[in-house]
C-alpha cells in the first residue's frame, strides 16, 4: 500500500505516458477493443463511399419494392433488406454514423462534467453541499418531462439555425450528456475523498504541491477506473437513450436510420427476420464492449500499482 | 387432420344452425377474453375507453344496440320505435321506447322505465364528468310514461334519434344501485363501478383494476339457454402481439380484441392452426389532411398555421390532385395491414348507404401527377430535383404519430413524392402529444404546424351528419377558439357550411344519403383536402374452438356474447 509512491515517481522519471502505452500495448483486452472500435468506426466512415446505395432508397414501383422487401442476406444486399425494401447494409452504415457520434460526444459531456463536479466536490470541502444538493436534484429530476421542454423550446430554433439534423443531433447530445453526469459524480466524489486522505496526497501537499497539481496528477490517475467505467456504461445508455427518445418522436426524423432505431424496429420482425436485430444489436455489444475492454486496459495501464508489478 | 375436423365441424354448425346444438346455460366451461389494454372501470360512463366499455358489455345492456350491419336491433325493447309505429313523433321531436316486460337485473328486481330516466340523469348531472354526454346531445328530457315507457323529448327536431341508449356506450344502469353516485359522488364510487348489476348474459364476480375482470353467467338472464359458458374472464395488458398470440399460437385465451399487428406476422400465426383473424369494418379511415394554410416557423405566433396566410404550395388544388395522384393506395395497404385494412378514397366508408362510389384515386399515376406540377407552375429550373417556382421550393413538412405502420407510410410516401419532384421533410410526434389537444404545445393535431398530417378517425353509430359538419369554416382551430376545433385543415368553403346546415335539417334518408355523399366528394376527389389511404378494420382473434361470435365494428366486439359457445 505505501510503496506505490516510490514505483510511480521513478517511472515518471522518463516519460509517463511511455509507460502508460507499453502497459496499455501488453492488454490483450484493450488491444482487440480498440481494434474493433477503429474498425467500426472506420466503417461507418469510410463504408458508405465504397457502400455507395442509399440508406432510404425504396424502389418506387409498388412491384418492385414488395419484391424487394424482407430480403435474406445475399450478395446484393450482405445484410438483407427491412419490410420497405431498403438495404440494411447501407442503413447500417448511415445510423452507425449517427449513433457512434452521438454515444461518443454525450459520453464526453457526461464523463467531463460528472469529473469536474465529483472532483470539486471531494476537494473543495465548501462546494461539497451545494454540488451534492446539484447531483440531488438533477437525480431527482424526471428526465422525459425535461427532455420533453428542451426539445420543445430549442428544437425548432436549433434546426433553424444549424439545419435539422446538425440541430437535432446538438440537442440530443447535449439534453443526453447534461441528464446522465450524475452516476460519475458521485462516484468519483467518493473516490476523490478517500483519495485526499491517503499518504501520497498528503506528502504531495505538504512539499507544497499546489492543489490543481495534486488534482491532475495524483487524484485523477488514480479516479480513472470509476470514471472509465461510467463512460463507458454511459456509451451505451447514450446510444439506448437516443433510441427512446427517437421513439417517441422527440430525436431524429423517422427516416433517419440510427443503430437503436434500427433496433427498435427489428423488434417486431425479430422472429421471422432475425438478423433485423442481429446486426444492430451486434453492432451495438461490440462498441459497448470494444470501449469497456479499452476503458479495462486504460485503468490498468494507468494504475501506478499494477504499473509497477 | 385436425383442421378439417374444425372445419367440417364449423360447415355442421352452419347447416344446423347454433340452437340444434347449444347445450344450455353454463355448459360450455371458461370463456377467455384478452385485450392488450387493461379494463380501468366497469362503468361506462366514468371512461370512453373502448376497454372499458366492451368489458362493461358482458353486464350492461343498452335500450338497443348495432348489428354487424350497423342497423339498430331491439335488446331490452320489444321493437324499434319508428315513424310507423309511432315510436318517433311526426315532428321529429321525441321518440318513444317500449321496454320488454319482466326483464329482470341480476339481483333479481325488475327493471323499469326509472331506471333508464335515472341512467340519463345520471350522465348530465354536470360535475360528473360523463365521459359520453356527446351521446345526449340535444335532449331535452327523458321521462317514464309508464313503468315499461321511456319518453325522450328533444330540444330541436332530430334527424337521427338513435342516439342515447343505443350501442354499448350507453347502456342502462340500475337506479338502486347508483342513486347515491350522482355528480361529485360518482367516480368515488367504487364498488358500483367495478361490479354494477347489469341485465346481461353475465355479471361481475371479481375486477382487479388494470388487469382482470371474473364474470360467470348471469342466473336471471332473460334467455334461459344463455349464455352457454359459465364463466368468463377478461385478462388485460401486454401488447397486441402478445394477445395475439395467446390466441393463436398457444391457445391460451378464446378471443383477442385489438390484435392489431403487421400482415407478416398474422400470416405466420395463422400457419399455426389454432385459431383465425376476424375483421370488423367500420368507418376508420387512415388519411392525410392537407393544411390550407401557411404553417411556414418565419410567420407570427398566433398567425402560424390561421386563415390569415394561405399555403403557398397547397392552396393550390392542382398540387393536392397531384399529391395524391402520386399514391400507391393498395401497396400502403400490402405493407401496413394486409386482410385489415383496404384501400379507399372516401372519408366516409361506410355504411354503404352513405358511402359515394368514388375509387378514382386507387390508380396510382406518377406521370399524370407530374404533368399536373408542370401545369401548375411548379417546374424544376434549378435542376436540383426538387419542383419550385418563384423562387419557393415545393417543399412540404408531413407529420404523424409515433407509430411503425405510419413510419413506414412516411418513408413509402417521402419516396413516391420525391418521384414527383416533392421533397418531404419528416416528423413523428408522441401519440399522447399529437392527440393530446394541448393549445401549448406546437406539436398537436388542431396547432397543425405542418403541410401534411396522417392520422385515423371515424365516427361513432352509422350517421355522418356531426362527422360531416366537422368540416365547416367555423370549426377551424385558430388562437380566437384556444386552437379548439375539428377543422384541422382550415377548410374554408361557404357552398360547404351551407350544404351542412341543410344536412342538419333534411329528413328524408334518402336525401340525407345524397347530400353526405356529395359532401364527401366536396372533400375528397373535388377539393383534394383530405386524401383518404386506407380503410382499417378492427383485427381480433378468435380460436377455432369458440363458435357464434359475429364480428361487430358499429357497437361493443361482446355485443352478442350471450350466443358464443364452445365447438364440442
Amino acid at each position: 500500500m505505501t510503496d506505490t509512491n516510490a514505483g510511480a515517481f521513478s517511472d515518471r522519471a522518463h516519460s509517463p505516458w511511455a509507460g502508460v502505452w507499453r502497459k496499455f500495448r501488453h492488454h490483450v483486452g484493450a488491444m482487440v477493443g480498440a481494434a474493433v472500435l477503429i474498425l467500426l468506426i472506420l466503417a461507418v466512415l469510410v463504408g458508405p463511399w465504397l457502400w455507395q446505395i442509399d440508406p432510404a432508397f425504396i424502389e418506387p414501383k409498388a412491384a418492385d419494392m414488395m419484391r424487394t422487401r424482407n430480403l435474406a442476406p445475399s450478395l446484393a444486399h450482405p445484410m438483407g433488406t427491412d419490410q420497405l425494401g431498403r438495404d440494411t447494409l447501407a442503413r447500417m452504415l448511415a445510423g452507425g454514423k449517427v449513433s457512434l457520434a452521438v454515444g461518443l460526444v454525450a459520453m464526453a459531456i457526461a464523463i467531463l462534467v460528472g469529473t469536474a463536479v465529483g472532483v470539486l466536490a471531494g476537494f473543495v470541502r465548501w462546494l461539497d453541499g451545494p454540488l451534492m444538493r446539484l447531483t440531488d436534484f438533477f437525480l431527482a429530476l424526471p428526465l422525459l418531462p425535461l427532455l420533453l421542454v428542451m426539445v420543445m423550446l430549442f428544437r425548432d430554433a436549433l434546426a433553424g439555425a444549424l439545419g435539422i439534423e446538425l440541430g437535432t443531433f446538438l440537442l440530443i447530445v447535449g439534453a443526453i450528456g447534461l441528464t446522465s453526469w450524475m452516476q460519475a459524480a458521485r462516484v468519483v466524489r467518493g473516490e476523490v475523498l478517500a483519495l485526499k486522505e491517503r499518504e501520497f496526497v498528503l506528502a504531495a501537499r505538504s512539499i507544497g504541491t499546489p492543489p490543481l497539481r495534486i488534482i491532475l496528477t495524483h487524484i485523477l490517475p488514480n479516479v480513472l477506473s470509476p470514471v472509465m467505467v461510467a463512460a463507458t456504461l454511459g456509451f451505451a445508455s447514450a446510444i439506448i437513450t437516443e433510441s427512446a427518445l427517437s421513439f417517441l418522436g422527440l430525436g431524429f426524423p423517422p427516416d433517419f436510420p440510427t443503430w437503436g432505431r434500427l433496433l427498435y424496429e427489428g423488434v417486431e420482425y425479430m422472429q421471422m427476420e432475425p438478423n433485423r436485430v442481429l446486426f444492430p444489436g451486434l453492432a451495438i455489444s461490440l462498441t459497448v464492449l470494444g470501449i469497456n475492454y479499452i476503458g479495462d486496459g486504460l485503468r490498468d495501464a494507468l494504475d501506478p500499482r499494477q504499473r509497477l508489478r | 387432420m385436425k383442421r378439417t375436423q374444425i372445419l367440417w365441424m364449423g360447415t355442421a354448425l352452419a347447416m344446423l344452425g347454433l340452437p340444434a346444438l347449444a347445450g344450455g346455460r353454463g355448459t360450455d366451461g371458461e370463456l377467455r377474453i384478452t385485450f392488450p389494454q387493461a379494463t380501468s372501470t366497469l362503468n361506462p360512463y366514468l371512461s370512453s375507453g373502448t376497454k372499458d366499455v366492451y368489458a362493461a358489455s358482458m353486464v350492461l345492456e343498452p335500450l338497443a344496440g348495432f348489428d354487424e350491419n350497423g342497423a339498430v336491433y331491439p335488446r331490452l325493447v320489444s321493437e324499434i320505435p319508428s315513424k310507423e309505429n309511432g315510436g318517433i313523433s311526426a315532428d321529429n321531436m321525441s321518440i318513444t321506447w317500449k321496454l320488454i316486460p319482466g326483464v329482470k337485473w341480476s339481483d333479481g328486481t325488475p327493471l323499469t322505465a326509472a331506471d333508464v330516466v335515472f341512467t340519463g340523469a345520471y350522465c348530465n348531472e354536470t360535475d360528473s364528468g360523463c365521459a359520453q354526454a356527446f351521446k345526449f346531445d340535444g335532449i331535452e328530457k327523458i321521462e317514464a310514461v309508464d313503468d315499461l315507457t321511456v319518453k325522450i323529448t328533444f330540444a330541436a327536431p332530430k334527424a337521427n334519434p338513435f342516439n342515447a341508449f343505443v350501442g354499448s356506450q350507453t347502456p342502462i344502469l340500475q337506479k338502486a344501485q347508483f342513486e347515491n353516485c350522482m355528480g361529485a359522488a360518482a367516480a368515488a364510487c367504487t364498488e358500483q363501478n367495478f361490479a354494477p348489476i347489469g341485465t346481461g348474459p353475465f355479471r361481475v364476480t371479481g375486477f382487479s383494476v388494470n388487469d382482470l375482470v371474473q364474470y360467470e353467467a348471469n342466473p336471471e338472464y332473460r334467455d334461459a339457454a344463455k349464455p352457454e359458458f359459465a364463466t368468463a374472464m377478461i385478462k388485460g395488458g401486454g401488447d397486441s402481439i402478445a394477445s395475439a398470440r395467446g390466441v393463436m399460437e398457444t391457445g391460451e385465451f378464446d378471443y383477442a380484441w385489438n390484435a392489431q399487428i403487421n400482415p407478416e406476422l398474422q400470416a405466420q400465426m395463422v400457419a399455426a392452426g389454432k385459431g383465425q383473424f376476424i375483421m370488423g369494418f367500420g368507418t376508420n379511415i387512415e388519411r392525410l389532411e392537407l393544411n390550407l394554410t401557411d404553417p411556414s416557423p418565419d410567420l407570427a405566433e398566433g398567425e402560424r398555421s390561421t386563415a390569415k396566410y394561405p399555403n403557398p404550395r397547397l392552396s393550390d388544388v392542382r398540387v393536392r390532385r397531384a399529391l395524391s395522384m402520386a399514391l400507391d393506395r393498395t401497396a400502403l395497404n400490402d405493407i401496413g395491414y394486409g386482410a385489415g385494412g383496404s384501400p379507399n378514397c372516401n372519408i366516409v366508408p361506410a355504411p354503404a348507404f352513405y358511402a359515394s362510389d368514388n375509387t378514382g384515386c386507387l390508380t396510382q399515376d406518377i406521370e399524370g401527377a407530374k404533368a399536373l406540377l408542370d401545369e401548375a407552375g411548379w417546374k424544376d429550373t434549378d435542376g436540383d430535383g426538387v419542383r419550385d417556382k418563384d423562387g419557393m421550393p415545393l417543399k412540404l413538412l408531413y407529420q404523424t404519430t409515433v407509430n411503425p405502420v405510419r413510419q413506414d407510410f412516411q418513408a413509402l410516401i417521402k419516396g413516391w413524392w420525391a418521384e414527383i419532384g416533392v421533397e418531404t421533410e419528416l416528423k413523428s410526434i408522441d401519440p399522447g402529444v399529437f392527440f393530446g389537444g394541448d393549445p401549448a404545445s406546437p406539436d398537436t393535431a388542431e396547432k397543425f404546424y405542418a403541410d401534411v398530417e396522417m392520422h385515423a378517425n371515424n365516427f361513432d353509430g352509422t350517421d355522418p351528419e356531426a362527422y360531416l359538419a366537422a368540416l365547416t369554416t367555423d370549426k377551424a382551430p385558430r388562437p380566437e377558439t384556444n386552437w379548439i376545433g375539428t377543422n384541422y385543415n382550415r377548410y374554408a368553403n361557404p357552398d360547404y357550411d351551407a350544404i351542412s346546415a341543410k344536412l342538419a335539417q333534411t329528413f328524408d334518408m334518402n336525401e340525407r344519403a345524397a347530400i353526405a355523399k356529395q359532401m364527401n366528394d366536396m372533400l375528397t376527389k373535388d377539393g383534394m383536402v383530405i386524401l383518404p389511404l386506407i380503410l382499417r378494420g378492427n383485427l381480433s382473434a378468435m380460436s377455432n374452438t369458440l363458435a357464434g361470435v359475429k364480428v361487430n365494428a358499429w357497437d361493443s366486439e361482446m355485443w352478442n356474447v350471450a350466443q358464443w359457445s364452445r365447438v364440442k
